[in-house]
């Protein structure tokens, strides 16, 4: 497979700017409307006018959609091809979920309408919890919070709020973290308030249970965990670590990151976690958009149920309503109800596979990943470290700290290289306790040609590493841009965050 | 599966064999035997499907049927989500797969379509602001000011924030629930009963060096413009706290931005720009600061504009990434990790369509249908609007309490009638008694508000 990807060079839309310009043409008043209310300008006060120029591009229609096309040509996305980022969940989002959306039924429609005309979306978003709950084996889910760490705040604000309603708060200061942790699980303990305790992993990449005992007491508030962890291994002592943490006192978390890998196979609820967040973005097949809508779910059990966000949503067997009666809750973390076209979608794809299908997509994602993985392993200089015996599920970490010290290319390198190929980037230098860590999640929607393309591609670079590195070192070149200076680019003499028009 | 799914192309038996073999196991249970039996789920989810396309496509337009949207009948609601119209570009340029399907932008070689347009963004977002610094978003309005409290007392050490009595109280639950683990306290600044304004004296008798922040709403919750900004920033700097501004940023085409009046972080809700209510979500958080102190403590993704390293090609790529969570963990100013990017494309794609005059001109049709829906309604002499005696841009209070009925009472004449009147606020401030917050925007036909003030006149009158 040939990439090259495209090359405009396009300016900046402001570079583009000519005075008197004009790409949309917004509606004006009628004259009875103009007549009756007199005249704009004076209805605001003078000091609160804008005085200076506002410096927005002026150009036209045509330009606009040119500029904007030409920089979607110059991004790469998972209908391109593969997107193997660990622990990201890249799946082909299907067209169905976009096309659901596309109703002026939920487009426009405003989120404090009459219950009584809303009776549809809720109906949705009950059916979508229930479906969640089922699949997590959680008991109250709420669809508030936006993105996986908003989920983790909220589950760490509600671990606060139980202990609190035990009178407990004070001394339950301590969130226990496992060193192989996504960044935002130590981040959103302690935006919620709580002390972060590190756990180390076992030579099996699990958490080492005699440390997590040596950590665990009175001042333990919770654990947050993902399992399969980071490293791709199922925490086989879940049980016990479940154990430990509850008989002490404390909640346990799951970081949902990782679910696609057991779906249909093993609940989270049913392994012993008290709260739980979904990624929808990932699990659900729901597009990333460059960074986000995404949308992170939390399910809790029963006895957690009092605490979650406001609105809840109830249904007594004719209509849906939204229940802010809730004087434990800990309240909101965001205005409205969540990122509510992200859930349809959601709702979309989990009709289209059903409890077969989402068996399957764990089944497959962790097939994919594993003849992945015994394909890279193949190529000299890779290595897959904690039991390399054991089968990975959804995702692997390999490490090229081998090839490193052998040809000076790092993992860095290859991932530059790999798009070179057509192959974007694996996750690189996470978890931090694998060297030259290059984490893979191929999920079930890459066909098998993708994968032996992509095997092909990292043999490659292994080939290449030793016998002429430079082809490594000075990747990408197929890309829109060489090798980006990035500390050019936060380096306080040489930052440029905005552009602004000279008047 | 019995057949193979349209989304799963390794399921096709022969080839799941093939790699099966090739990693050497008979069974795929194999690969799961490591998750012990206890805690195997022994039975099928209870879920419906799998379901055609067709069918999921036909239940999905089904269900949704039931709503009845503002498409379908005059709904004069608001209060932080918006009813404007999205140009037909925005949503096609949004569709392209290739910012739909991208994840964000840690390989910046491959990803310089969507940095550049984030890159513009914070560029417009900082230019309607008048602002130095903006990221490429936050999750909404509510959480952005959740942020900015907790980055207020990061950077000044304290620990007090001051926000208006007639703050919404989603936001202010928000604030409230981002600030109590960080011991920040909410103090709340008494406004006017006739204007509506902040009462500077009262403002000041509440500063001392515990507070960390003096935030105030332009236009404020219930849609009056707040005019003395200049005055309250200076109180706010004079005691060291910073000032912090919550916008709706379509007004900035025509009132004067934050930045000019003294704004040290400024918050708002971008969804109005470009992006449709989708039953409130997802939103746009916008969050801007000036100087390179605050800028440190900014949360959020920031992309900044660079080269390649040879200095041949302009470049773009995320920038100051030990602020955030992947790198520094527990000590990161935010754990946001996810973000409303593709919002954000809407939003700079919608201003780069409006420019500077589309903007102020749309400005005007609001506020002219605003003001003509006021006048209209005014001459009901059963109600009274607005109820603050202060400019307004788009959002209003009607009281009903000369009525003798209820707002909620109201409320179901108007339905109906399939009109959707405003929010009602009664229980919200229960000093404003029977009062609703009503929004005209763009999309208000004028008959859509003479068939209001029509219902209204015979439901108050009749």
């Amino acid at each position: 497979m040939d990439f090259k990807q495209a090359r405009w060079n396009e300016p900046l839309i402001f570079e583009r700017s000519h005075r008197g310009k004009v790409g949309h043409l917004p509606p004006q008043p009628d004259p009875e409307e103009a007549r009756i209310a007199g005249d704009p300008d004076s209805i605001i006060p003078k000091n609160m006018l804008r005085e200076k120029n506002l410096s927005l591009p002026e150009v036209s229609e045509v330009e606009v959609v040119r500029h904007y096309t030409r920089l979607s040509q110059e991004n790469y996305g998972v209908d391109l091809g593969i997107y193997p980022l660990g622990s990201c969940t890249m799946k082909y989002t299907p067209k169905v979920c976009e096309a659901v959306v596309a109703s002026s039924k939920i487009q426009d429609l405003h989120p404090y309408e009459d219950e009584s005309l809303t009776q549809g979306i809720l109906e949705v978003l009950y059916k979508l919890e229930r479906y969640l709950a089922e699949i997590t084996g959680m008991d109250k889910f709420s669809l508030q919070s936006s993105a996986g760490a908003h989920g983790e705040l909220v589950g760490a604000l509600i671990m606060r709020a139980y202990h609190k309603s035990k009178g407990q708060l004070e001394r339950r200061t301590e969130m226990i973290i496992p060193d192989s942790a996504h960044g935002t699980n130590p981040a959103s303990a302690t935006m919620a308030g709580f002390k972060v305790v590190i756990v180390p992993s076992d030579k099996e990449g699990c958490v080492d249970i005699e440390a997590l005992k040596a950590a665990v007491g009175e001042q333990t508030a919770g654990l947050m965990l993902t399992n399969p962890n980071t490293i791709g291994v199922f925490e086989k002592n879940i049980l016990e670590i479940s154990r430990i943490i509850h008989s002490a006192g404390g909640l346990l978390y799951y970081d949902g990151a990782n679910l696609n890998a057991i779906l249909g196979k093993t609940r989270p609820g049913d392994m012993g976690f008290d709260i739980v967040h979904v990624n929808i973005h990932k699990t659900f097949a729901t597009p990333h958009g460059g960074g986000g809508p995404g949308a992170g779910p939390i399910g809790v059990v029963e006895k957690l149920a009092d605490f979650l966000p406001v609105p809840t949503l109830e249904f007594d067997g004719a209509q849906y309503r939204l229940n802010y009666n809730k004087p434990l809750s800990i309240g909101k973390v965001r205005g409205f109800y969540g990122n509510i076209n992200v859930m349809l979608k959601a709702y979309a794809y989990i009709l289209s596979m059903g409890a077969e299908g989402l068996e399957e997509v764990a089944e497959l994602s962790v097939l994919n990943a594993n003849y992945l993985a015994r394909g890279i392993l193949k190529a000299k200089g890779y290595d897959l470290p904690y039991s390399p015996e054991k089968p990975r599920k959804h995702e692997f970490v390999i490490s090229a700290s081998r090839l490193n010290k052998e040809t000076g290319v790092r993992a860095l390198n290859i991932s530059k290289r790999l798009i070179d190929h057509g192959v974007h980037a694996p996750t690189m230098y996470f978890p931090l306790i694998v060297e030259e860590a290059l984490m893979v999640e191929p999920t079930e929607t890459e066909s098998k040609e993708d994968l032996d393309n992509f095997i092909n591609a990292m043999t490659r670079i292994s080939e290449e590493a030793y016998e002429n590195p430079k082809a490594v070192l000075e990747a990408p070149q197929n890309t829109t841009v060489a090798r980006v200076d990035d500390v050019k680019a936060s380096h306080p003499k040489s930052m440029c965050l905005a552009w602004r028009i000279k008047h | 599966m019995t057949k193979p799914h349209p989304y799963l192309p390794t399921g096709v038996e022969e080839i799941r064999r093939e790699m099966m073999k090739e990693i050497g196991i008979d069974d795929i249970d194999e690969l799961f035997k490591d998750i012990p039996s206890e805690v195997r789920l022994k039975r099928s989810l209870q879920i419906p499907g799998p379901s055609p396309e067709l069918e999921v496509r036909q239940n999905v337009a089904k269900t949704l049927e039931k709503n009845t949207s503002s498409a379908d009948i005059p709904v004069f609601l608001g209060a932080g989500v918006w009813p404007h119209y999205v140009p037909t570009v925005v949503e096609e340029i949004v569709r392209r797969a290739e910012f739909l399907t991208s994840y964000t932008p840690y390989q910046p070689e491959a990803s310089q379509g969507m940095l550049q347009a984030l890159f513009e963004y914070q560029s417009m977002i900082c230019a309607l602001t008048e602002m130095e610094f903006a990221n490429c978003s936050l999750y909404d309005w509510a959480s952005a000011l959740g942020e900015a409290a907790r980055m207020a007392s990061r950077v000044t050490g304290r620990n007090e924030v001051i926000v208006p009595h007639y703050l919404h109280p989603e936001r202010l639950a928000t604030l409230r629930a981002y600030s109590e683990p960080a011991g920040i306290e909410i103090i709340e600044a008494q406004q006017d009963a006739e204007t509506g304004q902040i009462i500077i004296e009262d403002l000041e008798t509440k500063l001392s060096s515990r507070t960390a922040g003096v935030y105030i709403e332009n236009p404020s919750y219930l849609g009056y413009v707040e005019t003395e900004v200049e005055a309250i920033g200076d109180v706010a700097h004079r005691n060291g706290a910073l000032f912090i501004v919550g916008v709706d940023p379509i007004s900035l085409g025509i009132m004067k931005p934050p930045g000019e009046y003294g704004a040290d972080i400024v918050v708002g809700e971008g969804q109005p720009l470009g992006n449709r209510m989708n039953f409130g979500g997802p939103l746009l958080g916008i969050f801007t600061c000036r100087g390179e102190r605050l800028l440190r403590q900014m949360p959020g993704r920031i992309i900044g504009m660079t080269t390649t390293v040879d200095g041949s090609q302009r470049a773009y790529c995320m920038v100051l990434q030990t602020r955030e969570q992947h790198i520094r963990r527990e000590k990161a100013t935010s754990n946001i990790c996810s973000n409303e990017a593709l919002c954000a494309v809407n939003a700079a794609v919608y201003l780069a369509l409006l420019g500077p005059k589309g903007l102020n001109d749309l400005c005007k049709t609001i506020l002219t249908k605003s003001q003509y829906a006021i006048k209209r309604l005014s001459e009901i002499k059963a109600l009274r609007t607005p109820v603050f005696n202060a400019p307004h841009f788009k959002e209003f209070t009607v009281n009903f309490e000369r009525s003798g009925k209820t707002v909620q009472e109201i409320h179901q004449h108007l339905l109906k009638r399939k009109i959707h009147g405003g929010k009602i606020v009664s229980h919200e401030f229960p000093e404003l008694k029977e009062t609703a917050l009503y929004c005209v925007t763009e999309i208000h036909s004028r008959r859509d508000i003479d068939m209001l003030a029509e219902s209204l006149a015979e439901i108050l009158e009749g």
